[in-house]
């Protein structure tokens, strides 16, 4: 069973849908610690402001996924459920992320080699140096091009899987063991977006 | 890179696409939820689908045909027309759009632009400006509503940098005067929104050929540029658009 956990940010309808063309059978949306717990695979998405994951620590998912992850199931965060692994976000500083991967997502700078940048980063961009280790990203080429819009960003770590550049580089995708992160939509990045869920669900 | 983005437009009425000219004369143009897996096939970055006879009709938005084109579509869905309450914006996010596009609705009551984005996130609002130029040009440009019908008496940019302000994620600006036309985007237009405000903005009307889209790209500062008649009835597809795009300097997503 595949659980994607609501906590009431955004749109689930499109990752669900994909997954399930992928061929997942068994993906429920759920709310519940305990189902979290017995899931074969945790999916955290999630678009919108970092203060409603705090919502997770409020209904014991925040626990659910460290014991769950702690016993090796495979999570996957989008988005702002890439962010939340993170220990916080300055764009909610009193909420706490899990923490797994340590460093603050910060918000685009508005100035970036005296040009002034756009924000949030909205469309395609290209993921860049792909980690050949990554279980993610197998398959999936430096310069694949994969749907992004978000206005925070994880920094670049030892973690990261690929980087992407916008106002410098940022994480597009994490992952260390059996937790990783994208901060793109890969249910709305077509082939490369689907070739990501669907290693993620061939773990 | 940050690529510049080709987005296919599919203009419904009464469940089927069609496409006008300058919003008036219409033609048949086929199956929505078709035409939408064609350009996503042929590397259309995102596809947007109006319902334009729902807001002067009063009809709500086509959900099934919604529900239909999103099914198997693995590219940014926008829906526009006839979205009047953040309910109704719930209602086609269920059936599977990812931004929801409004028009007159915002203009009729602005705060509906921050409840959709409260819910859903200001990713998922695009704020879409019908403009047309007035007598001084660019810097009186106007704003129409109900399908280019009714003059606002707000000026182009103002109306943009509120939308802005109160939490659009992008803005979807259409030049009445170019729409159809098939002889290119209004780019001054379009770069005095586009440096008025920090949020994408997606040029439309007027494309007729690659060169316009690189022209809109290059001196109208677009984030993305809207195309519908120029895709249709076989002119082109999105990957040979792209190519020579590129090929004019500006950072497309290839291959697609």
């Amino acid at each position: 069973m595949i659980a994607v956990i609501d906590y009431k940010a955004g749109n689930l309808t499109s990752v669900v849908k994909a997954l399930r063309f992928l061929g997942a059978d068994d993906v429920v949306v759920t709310q519940s610690a305990e189902e979290v717990l017995r899931a074969d695979k945790i999916v955290l998405p999630g678009v919108g402001h970092f203060q409603s994951t705090q919502l997770l620590e409020d209904l014991g998912l925040t626990q659910a996924t460290r014991e769950g992850v702690a016993k090796g199931t495979p999570f996957l965060g989008i988005c702002v459920g890439l962010q939340w692994l993170y220990e916080g976000s300055t764009e909610a500083p009193d909420t706490k992320g899990l923490g797994h991967f340590s460093g603050q997502c910060e918000r685009f700078p508005a100035v970036f080699e005296g040009a002034e940048l756009k924000s949030p980063h909205v469309g395609w961009n290209s993921l860049e140096e792909v980690r050949g280790d990554s279980r993610l990203l197998q398959g999936v080429g430096p310069g694949s091009f994969v749907y992004y819009t978000h206005s925070w960003r994880a920094p670049v770590s030892a973690d990261t899987a690929a980087a992407t550049l916008y106002g410098g580089a940022f994480t597009g995708a994490v992952e260390r063991g059996n937790v990783m992160g994208v901060q793109f939509h890969p249910e709305k990045s077509a082939e490369t977006g689907l070739k990501v869920l669907k290693n993620f669900l061939e773990l | 890179m940050l690529t510049k983005r080709i987005i296919a437009c599919l203009d419904v009425r009464g469940g089927r696409v069609v496409k006008g000219i300058q919003f008036v004369d219409i033609v048949d143009a086929g199956d929505p939820a078709e035409l939408a897996h064609r350009h996503a096939r042929a590397g259309a970055d995102e596809i947007v689908l109006l319902d334009i006879t729902a807001t002067h009709e009063g009809r709500g938005t086509l959900l099934d045909t919604v529900k239909r084109t999103a099914e198997k579509l693995f590219v940014p869905f926008t829906v526009g027309g006839g979205i009047r309450s953040a309910e109704d914006a719930a209602a086609v996010f269920d059936a599977g759009a990812d931004k929801v596009s409004i028009n007159s609705s915002a203009i009729a009551r602005p705060e509906l632009i921050g409840e959709i984005g409260s819910s859903f996130g200001a990713q998922a609002v695009i704020v879409a400006i019908d403009a047309r130029r007035g007598p001084g040009g660019v810097s009186d440009a106007e704003v129409y509503v109900s399908g280019g019908r009714k003059a606002t008496g707000l000026r182009v940019v103002e109306w943009a940098r509120e939308a802005e302000q109160r939490g659009a994620g992008e803005i979807l600006l259409t030049s009445m005067d170019t729409d159809g036309m098939r002889n290119g985007f209004d780019c001054e237009l379009t770069r005095a929104v586009s440096e008025a405000v920090q949020i994408p903005v997606i040029a439309s009307g007027g494309a007729g050929s690659a060169a316009h889209f690189a022209e809109v790209f290059l001196s109208g500062k677009a984030d993305a540029a809207l195309a519908a008649s120029i895709f249709h009835f076989g002119v082109t597809d999105s990957r040979a658009l792209k190519a020579e795009v590129s090929a004019a300097g500006v950072a497309m997503r290839l291959p697609c």
